[in-house]
């Protein structure tokens, strides 16, 4: 067991047990601190997956931007008094049964599919691949992403604003 | 060498853990989070494929756009959990079950 084995195992188990403290814990400071811990662990498989620009597009945007905005979720939805930030589970046996039941099936259809694998790729940097990628086969998608993140940037301001009589 | 099976055992360990948490969180925020377990676990698997396979940079190319839109998603479902607090001063989504008051 080479020691690539040792760190993918410990990043698997932390990414793992962090995701089920998110859904298991009671206190929703734990469960945003937890998911902290969750993304951190998908940048690192993401590092050993060769997908440096993805690693660091994903501590960027999902711990410095979607986690902060949780965090200001849950501070803005509960009295600042009032401590108890709890949340109640609702139908929790019903829910383990389903969700067991997605896991078998994904897992089992992950094991038994004879993937058509390519050996071990060379790694290399892909971030000017992405780049090119985006202004010459992607651009299209690019320039609608580029007004979904306008129209919802716009959107949440509207919603969130305090309706005054002009 | 690290199997693809392992990568996809992991994204599937995530996905249901999110499935989980859309189903029995009453906390709009707690939704909030099982959903974003919910699409790591397929950037994740569309990573591994994009790694494994021979399709080029497609799969990162893909994951990329899924982050552009959980994004997006996150922000305008917080203005819609801060409004609905505003109205009902709860987050509870069993109480989030009137058209208008």
């Amino acid at each position: 067991m080479s020691v690539t084995d040792i760190v993918f195992i410990l990043t698997a188990i932390v990414t793992v047990g962090s995701a089920v403290v998110v859904v298991v814990s009671r206190s929703l400071i734990y469960s945003v601190f937890s998911l902290l811990f969750t993304f951190f662990g998908v940048a690192v498989l993401y590092v050993f997956l060769g997908a440096d620009f993805l690693a660091g597009a994903q501590v960027l945007i999902y711990v410095g931007g979607i986690l902060v905005l949780l965090l200001f979720g849950v501070m803005l939805t509960h009295r600042l008094y009032n401590l108890n930030l709890t949340t109640e589970r609702f139908q929790p046996i019903a829910g383990t049964l389903i969700a067991a039941a997605v896991f078998a099936s994904i897992s089992l259809a992950a094991f038994k599919t004879k993937w058509k694998l390519v050996g071990e790729k060379e790694l290399e940097p892909t971030t000017q691949q992405i780049g090119e990628a985006f202004l010459s086969s992607y651009l299209l998608p690019f320039e609608i992403a580029s007004v979904l993140l306008l129209v919802a940037l716009i959107g949440a301001a509207m919603l969130v604003r305090r309706r005054t009589d002009v | 060498m690290i199997e693809l099976k392992y990568y996809l055992l992991i994204s599937a360990f995530l996905f249901s853990l999110g499935v989980f948490g859309v189903l029995t969180r009453r906390n709009a925020v707690n939704v909030l989070m099982g959903v974003e377990l919910i699409l790591n676990s397929a950037n994740l698997n569309l990573v591994a494929f994009s790694r494994y396979s021979s399709s080029g940079i497609d799969g990162q190319m893909f994951a990329v756009f899924v982050i552009v839109v959980a994004a997006a998603e996150v922000a305008v479902a917080l203005a819609i959990i801060l409004t609905l607090y505003r109205v009902l001063s709860t987050v509870n989504l069993d109480r989030a079950d009137v058209l208008k008051r």
